[in-house]
């Protein structure tokens, strides 16, 4: 059979996407994994890279969390979590976890810290104490980073959770693994296919959520992605995983 | 930890750290000679920009297992399936780093070197690219660490350098070969970034003060 017709057939056939082992359940399975360890990493992450950078304190750790991050290899923090806590659901969500939590907490870190002084001064001069210039001023202000760094985990915990197929879990990723370990391409491709949608699919979804946590009266400025500093930015990039 | 296997595979060890160096200078090296015409022609004709480096930035959020299957119709489990994986995860950091270097040149620097005579072409390789240097080292520093990460993946489909030591421990529940694997390649990494950054002010002396 022509390699590309198999495709077309693995697409329309009821059976890849029904069942346990169907294309449904095996995108429920990887967005529920990501989901969350998504909520666990940010509630670990966005309330520690907040502090550090409204108070200043810790630099150093919050903006190099991220390149120590990339130095390790996703795969690499999956197989040894998978030392620890054996195959299945367990290494696949704390190894996403782990991945997760450095972009957040040096996101949330650069945008508190890139709030103007005059502006903080501003709403210490309103008479506002400092929780309430935090949640008023600071976090509307920074709160374009902060997502920045959650669209950054995010995209990686999508891509990584694909290898999580390589410690015996579900997600998408299996089409990829099964096919290749029975030199199924057909599968291998479709699998493929999926697993780049639903990335793209989440990285597009979350640009759009960045671009609506904009304070109206910041709008027409250039989206804070693209304003950036180069060196600030690039640790803020997400790893291929 | 059994020290004995790895004795006994020093061997084996040297020849997936080199088949990993030499996936991640192959694939950095071919990344450059891609990124370099595409950010010059982002920056001869402005409205490219954004298409060229949002291209590039899609195919960066494809999961490398995901690029990989999608090119074995193509190039199968291959050498050549690794390779322009690779590539394809350097693309838009280096073609970003190489324009947001050349427009840090300050206009003024520009000028300068239009009234001392210089054509386009001298002014680039003279003056804008040294001046663009640490953004575009800084680029390929990213994109080595990056690569480096991502040649283990390519074990799955039979490549991989260090990452074949690590999913031959997995499949075989082996922790030793694993473990080192793991480690040499997050080692790999950290050397790797260092030495371009020493690179860098060795070849930038002007900016030590900085």
């Amino acid at each position: 059979m022509n390699f590309w017709s198999g495709v077309v057939e693995w697409f329309t056939s009821a059976s890849s996407w029904e069942g346990n082992a169907g294309a449904v359940h095996r995108l429920y399975e990887h967005v529920a994994m990501s989901g969350a360890s998504m909520l666990v990493a940010a509630a670990l992450a966005l309330p520690l890279g907040i502090w550090l950078g409204h108070t200043g304190r810790g630099g150093a750790i919050a903006i190099n969390a991220s390149n120590v991050g990339r130095a390790v290899p996703s795969f690499a923090i999956l197989v040894l979590a998978a030392q620890v806590w054996g195959i299945g659901w367990k290494p696949a969500f704390f190894a996403l976890v782990a991945l997760a939590v450095p972009p957040m907490v040096t996101n949330a870190y650069v945008g508190l810290q890139g709030v103007d002084a005059e502006v903080r001064e501003a709403a210490r001069g309103m008479g506002m104490t400092g929780a309430q210039s935090l949640w008023r001023v600071e976090l509307p202000v920074a709160m374009p980073v902060v997502v920045g760094g959650v669209r950054t985990a995010a995209v990686q915990v999508v891509a990584t959770a694909t290898l999580a197929a390589l410690v015996a879990w579900g997600g998408l990723g299996r089409f990829i693994v099964d096919g290749t370990a029975q030199r199924d391409f057909v599968q291998v491709f479709a699998g493929a296919v999926l697993v780049a949608a639903l990335a793209i699919v989440t990285e597009l979804a979350l640009a759009g959520l960045q671009r609506l946590v904009v304070p109206a009266p910041l709008r027409r400025r250039r989206p804070a992605r693209e304003r950036r500093e180069p060196f600030v930015g690039l640790a803020a990039d997400p790893q291929p995983s | 930890m059994r020290w004995d296997w790895v004795t006994t595979h020093l061997d084996d060890i040297g020849a997936a750290t080199r088949e990993h160096v030499v996936f991640t200078v192959v694939a950095t090296l071919i990344g450059l000679a891609i990124s370099f015409p595409l950010a010059l022609v982002a920056r001869r004709w402005r409205w490219l920009a954004a298409p060229v480096l949002s291209t590039a930035g899609i195919l960066y959020t494809i999961p490398s297992l995901a690029l990989f299957g999608l090119l074995t119709p193509w190039t199968g489990l291959s050498r050549t399936t690794a390779v322009i994986g690779l590539v394809t995860y350097t693309l838009l950091i280096l073609t970003r780093n190489i324009v947001i270097g050349l427009d840090g040149v300050a206009p003024e620097v520009r000028e300068a070197a239009a009234g001392m005579g210089f054509g386009p072409a001298r002014r680039l390789f003279r003056i804008e690219l040294p001046l663009a240097l640490p953004v575009i080292v800084a680029g390929i520093r990213v994109a080595v660490v990056t690569t480096i990460g991502l040649v283990t993946v390519t074990a799955y489909i039979g490549q991989g350098g260090l990452g074949r030591l690590i999913l031959d421990g997995l499949t075989r529940d082996f922790r030793t070969p694993l473990v080192v694997g793991a480690l040499l390649s997050v080692a790999l990494a950290v050397v790797a970034d260092v030495g371009l950054a020493a690179l860098q002010r060795r070849l930038t002396p002007w900016g030590r003060d900085q």
